[in-house]
């Protein structure tokens, strides 16, 4: 019931409209303005009569934006998360493809004779784009490892005195006789080739990866 | 009975954020799956992955479920 814009109290006792002990206050005194969601918020959190007139006129519900923002931001997530899963699969194809390759095919490095104690021989194993590296350490044992360090792949050296493998981009440190990360940022240990001698010839058989 | 009132706006940016520090922390989780993964891999250990990727199947499942759910009660909103 309206009076010009006013809202007038139903004079009736037993009236839906009235509210509250006496039953003199019209029921809805006690109902917000607004919705509390659609309150306008300024970023400063101060009222909007002390804001500038430009964000009265063009007023931003803040915290259905702030709503916004994280719920873009959830979605943004939830697709890292499938970018990450996808990761996983890849990883497993790879590794399925490798595991489906032939075993590499036995090479034949060099003779004992060409490689006196302390001396080192280069090499490529399994394919050409993979160089390693074989070291005579003593009289009867033979390592070798891939030459790529398993930090960012730079080119290894070994220094057989100092009996480690030592890789000039980061001075990263591997013990010679295991090929196990002893300094520098590498943490896993340099994929070993497997060694056959046969006679006095030296072959590579295998190459055995790690991590530790 | 269930009663399906839908949420105020305060209720869902509540939930919202609960939603949010959930899958940040799968997607955390699901980083660090990723690198262990590879150094496994690239060490030669077949034994993880596929474990690994069933697990991140699982996260992705939570936050793609979770976000869904959002969906949903933004669809109930007054």
């Amino acid at each position: 019931m309206q009076d010009e814009g006013r809202e007038v109290l139903d004079v009736r006792i037993d009236s839906d409209a009235r509210e509250g002990l006496t039953g003199t206050a019209p029921a809805s005194i006690y109902r917000p303005l607004h919705e509390a969601e659609q309150v306008t918020i300024a970023p400063d959190w101060r009222p909007m009569d002390v804001q500038p007139a430009w964000r009265t006129d063009f007023p931003i519900d803040w915290p259905q934006d702030h709503y916004v923002e994280r719920r873009e931001f959830m979605k943004f997530m939830v697709l890292t998360s499938l970018a990450f899963t996808v990761g996983q699969f890849w990883i497993a194809a790879q590794d399925w493809w490798r595991r489906r390759r032939q075993p590499p095919a036995g090479v034949r490095l060099a003779s004992l004779d060409d490689v006196p104690v302390g001396a080192t021989r280069a090499f490529t194993y399994p394919t050409e784009h993979d160089p390693c590296v074989l070291v005579r350490t003593s009289e009867r044992t033979l390592v070798a490892y891939s030459q790529k360090c398993t930090h960012l792949s730079c080119a290894v050296l070994p220094q057989v005195a100092e009996k480690v493998i030592r890789c000039p981009c980061h001075e990263g440190l591997f013990d010679l006789e295991s090929g196990r990360p002893i300094a520098g940022p590498p943490r896993r240990p340099l994929p070993r080739i497997r060694l056959d001698v046969r006679g006095r010839q030296i072959f590579a058989t295998g190459v055995e990866e790690r991590t530790v | 009975m269930s009663v399906n009132r839908p949420f105020t706006g305060a209720q869902r940016a509540t939930i919202l954020n609960g939603m949010l520090a959930f899958v940040v922390m799968l997607v955390v989780l699901q980083l660090w799956l990723l690198t262990a993964t590879m150094n496994a891999y690239l060490g030669g250990d077949h034994a993880v992955i596929r474990p690994a990727a069933l697990a991140s199947v699982a996260c992705l499942l939570l936050n793609a479920g979770l976000l869904r759910y959002l969906y949903r009660i933004e669809r109930t909103r007054r």
